[in-house]
């Protein structure tokens, strides 16, 4: 589904690379943590899957395709396939929560009614039945985190990129949107979520993918993070 | 669904953008007004050379029985043979092209005509039939081309001096002319700014509107979608510009030309009316789309990153 082919992504000529000759492979259906401090690579590599940057060398390979071959004008079709969320959310302050969510359809020309029956239906899945009148001011930052994410797979993409999306919510809250992620994860979804909240990736239980400076320093199926793994960053 | 939520988007950034549009719409109306001026200057212009160049006619005065003083007609007044020459020559093959037609008024004609055209001034008693010249009109096939009859006739005997109406006329048509220039040059400054406000406003438009376009980028909206709304909006402001230029020149055509230039000259010039103001109007409208679409392109091109 995304596979790395020995990728190097330099931002600076003559600066430390972002990413160092970076080989790794993630699997249909998968859910994958990226971890690691700032700076250690985790948001270059999701900017590699959305052909935000091109890497210096080496592939990426997302949906079997070489995103380095893509051409400009195709790149919005190949976006339709992958959903984001960020951890300052990115929703539309005047607009409610179904227009942030119908706007995500709007913009690539869905019909209004598929737009009314489908809307409704991914509020559910993220648990904001009944709120999609009100304004994101209104909500909480979980609940924003929420029309997010619902907006990110309205138009089920195959693969849902989260970069830190609880990295402003509290830990309870965060719980939530991690089960969120989960169901959206259960309906087939690729997610991979970078992070660095130790918690929460050690109670999923999910494959840990670490980064340090660029460089992939463990990766593991139902890993485990923090404080006594080599290259490990301490957690709280 | 997309044409609406498009519609929607002009819209918004209309009301956003309030003061930028209205500087816009003030911009594109003030110019293609002046481009607009301009074009119905040069139809005005067409008009009166061809109605008035059509009767215009080349005089060639013959020496009359009175002697003159200075240089001319020292031989005394035309001789019948004398006058037979010059026609002879106005009917020549080498002429024959540019002559359309020629009439004599006799020197007792052109009295005649002088009594009754001014019957009412003292200074015709005065006149005698024999200060006055025999005359020849000459009608061109192009009023343009009086040289050619004017050097062919001058200076031989019998001829006293060749006349061109359409020399009256030059002045007329060299004030139409600059004021046409000046219309012009009024309007591609004009233009200059309004392509260069139009584009300012899109920056600002696309600027205020960034999170949408992050937004719209990362869930795949396709680059013409994303910047259709930014590219409608100068279009329609530089449309809504281009209606008010058009109503404008028609309050004008209306109200100035038909109205107050009828009272002062009656029928006497053929003038452009509302009916010409409906032949540039659409050509006008396209203009303030070119500008738009050029602006657009000046804009949007580093906006097209993906």
């Amino acid at each position: 589904m995304i596979r790395f082919n020995n990728v190097t992504k330099v931002y600076t000529r003559g600066q430390r690379p972002a990413l160092d000759h970076v080989t790794v492979e993630i699997e249909r259906s998968e859910f994958a943590f990226l971890v690691g401090a700032s700076g250690s690579g985790k948001s270059t590599m999701l900017a590699l899957v959305l052909r935000q940057e091109r890497a210096s060398s080496g592939t990426v390979y997302v949906l079997g395709q070489d995103v380095s071959k893509l051409a400009d004008r195709k790149v919005p079709f190949f976006r339709r396939q992958i959903g984001v969320v960020f951890q300052d959310f990115r929703l539309l302050e005047n607009k409610t929560v179904f227009e942030n969510v119908a706007f995500a359809m709007q913009v690539i020309g869905q019909p209004r009614h598929s737009i009314l029956s489908v809307v409704p239906d991914v509020l559910s899945l993220v648990g904001l039945e009944g709120m999609g009148k009100r304004l994101p001011h209104e909500l909480s930052g979980g609940e924003q985190q929420r029309v997010a994410i619902a907006r990110a797979v309205v138009n089920r993409p195959q693969v849902l990129l989260a970069d830190e999306p609880t990295g402003n919510l509290d830990p309870l809250t965060s719980e939530g949107i991690m089960a969120v992620l989960d169901r959206v994860n259960q309906t087939g979804t690729t997610v991979v979520m970078a992070t660095h909240d130790v918690g929460l990736v050690n109670e999923m239980r999910r494959r840990v993918i670490e980064l340090v400076d660029g460089a992939i320093v463990r990766d593991e199926s139902g890993g485990r993070y923090g404080a006594g793994y080599v290259g490990g960053v301490r957690g709280t | 669904m997309r044409f609406w939520f498009v519609l929607g988007e002009i819209a918004a950034g209309f009301r956003r953008n309030m003061t930028m549009i209205s500087a816009v719409i003030l911009v594109t109306f003030v110019s293609l007004a002046s481009v607009g001026a301009a074009l119905l200057l040069q139809m005005q212009i067409d008009k009166l050379r061809g109605e008035w160049y059509g009767k215009v006619e080349v005089s060639i005065w013959l020496c009359p029985v009175q002697p003159l003083g200075g240089q001319a007609c020292v031989d005394g007044p035309v001789t019948d043979d004398q006058r037979d020459a010059i026609e002879a020559r106005l009917s020549s093959a080498e002429l024959k092209p540019y002559v359309a037609d020629y009439t004599l008024e006799t020197a007792e004609e052109v009295y005649a005509d002088l009594q009754t055209s001014f019957s009412e001034a003292d200074w015709t008693g005065g006149v005698s039939v024999d200060a006055l010249p025999p005359v020849i009109h000459v009608r061109l096939v192009n009023p343009g081309d009086y040289q050619v009859v004017e050097e062919a006739v001058n200076g031989q005997p019998g001829v006293y001096t060749v006349r061109d109406q359409s020399e009256l006329l030059s002045p007329l048509f060299d004030i139409l002319a600059k004021a046409q220039i000046a219309a012009l040059a009024v309007a591609g400054i004009l233009m200059v700014a309004a392509i260069l406000l139009i584009a300012t406003t899109i920056r600002l438009s696309a600027m205020s509107r960034q999170k949408e376009t992050g937004i719209m980028r990362l869930v795949g909206a396709s680059n013409l979608f994303i910047q259709l709304p930014f590219m409608l909006e100068g279009a329609v402001a530089a449309l809504i510009g281009s209606v008010l230029s058009v109503v404008t020149l028609w309050v004008v055509g209306k109200f100035w030309l038909v109205g107050w230039m009828s009272e002062s000259f009656g029928t006497l010039l053929s003038r452009v009316n509302t009916a010409d103001v409906f032949v540039i109007a659409p050509w006008l409208m396209l203009l303030a789309v070119v500008l738009a679409a050029l602006s657009s392109v000046l804009t949007l091109r580093r906006f097209t990153k993906v």
